[in-house]
């Protein structure tokens, strides 16, 4: 018998029972769609954050103030830990200390609106470097200047705003020059970004950058940072980097001991990697409960294929009778269960993607535009996987009991 | 060389009943048989051994001359696929196939070219008389029909030797006329060799030799002196 004549002998058992091959296939249809839909959505939230995250350059290092969080409560921690201070800076400005860095700046976030002849708006306000923005970010000033390092030595107070601000504050004129109030204190716009959106961690179109020398001492008061953001010469320098910063910070805070640590470093690989790791022990895990649902369909296969034996006793007789080897029978009765549950495989697929597609549809309208609709072709290729492992797993003993009937027994069932 | 020879054939089930108790004889290439005997006698387990559906438990079965304890079940399977031809008192078609599907059964397990095998089976399914209803479905047909389809099944590969089970066991004797009719002319002008189990007497003595078989024995062999066409004297 060739396998072209077993498909189709095969085929013609599942055609005579049609409603009842659907319904038991239906299982695996659930298992196979919501796989798809967790893998989709999966690799959907992974490409959106990474996307978000590969803004910020490999070669960008971030410090932060506090222990490294393991946990989610310790992340009040880092917001008002206050161990990152200006001799930081300078030490790690210092190419002894760090070689291969090109470029620190400390960043501060202001809580707070800005006003404009009693317009107001909620920007992100943030104490940092134009500069350093512009380079990391590749976005750069279109109209007017950015502030210069003289400005952020002298605590100069101008500021750079987004699109959007812009828009908001100022509507169709001209915005340079003007002063706005942060906090009741003037600051002068000398330059606009242009229109943007998001970028990196940042969406450029609601920033408003000022020089982080005013931002911590008029707008915060206080004498340390949020964060350092490090700049090195090149990806490849990164570990390198890090261990040069480590050692700085720890010496400027006198520091022996790794574990007393009251800062930490991240770098852009190590986020990735992070990121990675979350989502996909998440993914995992989900996939996991959802394999439930395989394993249930895949009884369900066994059972009915179980009664489909018994009730065709007669014909495994007959078909011994004529000439069927026991294999021709396990052949016959396998490539129905795998058929049916590969079926079933190839219909989930085709509704998880329908779904994880409705489902970015929705994501996009009330979450994010940035989330774009990912149809991993390993998820394809794992759904077909599975589902026909879940027939061969849950056919293989049924079509052994069919394989073994003696053909007279068989033929004398009733 | 005989096409079956039985030498002191024994069967005993597993349960411990002995179905046979040391049965010889020989059929010869083209004969026609007719093994008789009451329900219980055992003349459907040798039909079952004859057909390697069962394995005989002691003494020597040879077909073509080979003893077939040597064979495994696979190259029993094969066997059979090839030289046997089964036609069964309950027809045994497969419901939702068609006349012609039915017939080309056999030659699935066989290495029968796929281009070929719908031409063998409209040969044998004409043979039978019913090419006009190759494309019904077997559950549409009469009782008659159905036996000459499976009649046409038998032939399909043709086989050395076609065993028939109380062929018309099932059917009128209108029906069952044919079916001898058939079973005859297969024999005579065909050469096939034919071994037919029946309890009725006036459709064994169709057959050129009767074996009587009773309590697992063979009773007698004796050649059928007056022997009945099918065409006029089968009555029932």
């Amino acid at each position: 018998m060739t396998l072209q004549d077993s498909i189709t002998t095969a085929l013609k058992g599942l055609q005579a029972t049609k409603s009842r091959s659907a319904l038991t296939v239906l299982g695996i249809v659930i298992g196979i769609s919501a796989i798809i839909l967790m893998m989709a959505l999966g690799s959907g939230a992974e490409s959106l954050i990474l996307n978000q995250i590969g803004g910020l350059g490999a070669e960008t290092i971030v410090i932060r103030p506090g222990k490294e969080p393991s946990g989610p409560s310790d992340f009040g921690s880092t917001l008002f830990a206050n161990s990152l201070k200006n001799r930081d800076v300078e030490a790690l400005s210092r190419k002894e200390n760090a070689p291969h860095i090109v470029e620190v700046m400390p960043t501060l976030v202001v809580p707070g609106s800005v006003s404009y002849e009693g317009e107001t708006y909620q920007p992100s306000i943030i104490g940092g470097s134009v500069d350093f923005f512009s380079e990391a970010f590749q976005v750069y000033v279109q109209d007017g200047v950015t502030f210069d390092d003289a400005d952020i030595r002298q605590n100069a107070n101008v500021a750079v705003i987004g699109a959007k601000v812009k828009e908001e504050l100022f509507g169709l004129s001209d915005a340079l020059g003007q002063n706005i109030a942060i906090k009741n204190r003037k600051f002068r716009v000398v330059g606009v970004f242009p229109k943007k959106g998001q970028v990196g961690f940042f969406n450029f179109d609601e920033l408003v950058i000022v020089p982080y020398t005013t931002a911590q001492l008029y707008l915060l008061g206080i004498d340390y940072y949020h964060e350092i953001i490090v700049k090195a010469e090149s990806p490849g320098v990164v570990p390198r980097t890090v261990n040069d910063i480590e050692a700085t910070l720890r010496e400027t805070h006198n520091i022996a001991d790794p574990k007393d640590d009251d800062f930490f470093v991240v770098t852009q690989q190590a986020l990735v990697e992070q990121v990675q790791v979350i989502i996909g022990a998440l993914t995992l895990f989900l996939s996991s409960v959802v394999a439930i649902a395989l394993v249930v369909g895949g009884i369900g296969v066994m059972n009915i294929m179980l009664v489909s034996v018994t009730e065709r006793t007669r014909e495994i007789g007959l078909r011994k009778a004529l000439g069927a080897t026991q294999k021709d029978i396990l052949l016959q009765f396998l490539l129905e269960a795998i058929i049916l549950t590969g079926i079933g495989g190839v219909i989930g697929i085709t509704i998880g993607g329908v779904l994880a597609f409705g489902a970015s549809l929705i994501v996009q309208a009330t979450f994010s535009s940035d989330w774009t609709f990912v149809f991993p072709i390993s998820a394809v290729v794992l759904g077909v996987g599975v589902s026909t492992a879940v027939g061969f797993v849950f056919g293989i003993y049924p079509a052994r009991q069919a394989s073994k009937k003696s053909p007279i027994e068989a033929l004398r069932y009733e | 060389m005989a096409l079956i020879e039985l030498e002191n054939v024994e069967k005993t089930y597993d349960d411990g009943t002995q179905a046979l108790r040391g049965i010889s004889f020989r059929i010869e290439k083209g004969d026609f048989v007719a093994i008789m005997g009451p329900s219980g006698s055992g003349k459907s387990t040798v039909l079952h051994i004859l057909g390697f559906l069962d394995r005989h438990t002691k003494g020597t079965y040879r077909f073509e001359g080979k003893t077939i304890d040597d064979y495994s079940d696979e190259e029993l399977a094969h066997i059979r696929n090839q030289k046997m031809g089964f036609v069964f008192q309950a027809f045994n078609l497969l419901p939702r196939a068609t006349v012609l599907e039915n017939v080309m059964l056999p030659l699935l397990y066989s290495s029968t070219r796929p281009s070929l095998r719908e031409q063998m089976a409209k040969e044998a399914i004409e043979a039978v008389g019913l090419s006009h209803r190759l494309g019904h479905l077997s559950s549409e047909l009469s009782g008659g029909e159905k036996q000459r389809v499976a009649i046409a099944r038998a032939l399909v590969n043709k086989p050395e030797v076609i065993f028939a089970d109380e062929p018309t066991g099932n059917l009128d004797s209108a029906s069952g006329k044919i079916i001898m009719e058939i079973l005859e002319d297969l024999n005579e002008k065909h050469g096939h060799t034919i071994l037919l189990i029946t309890h009725e007497t006036y459709t064994a003595e169709t057959a050129k030799r009767i074996v009587h078989i009773l309590d697992g024995k063979v009773e007698g062999d004796n050649g059928v002196n007056q022997r009945r066409r099918a065409h006029d004297s089968f009555v029932k």
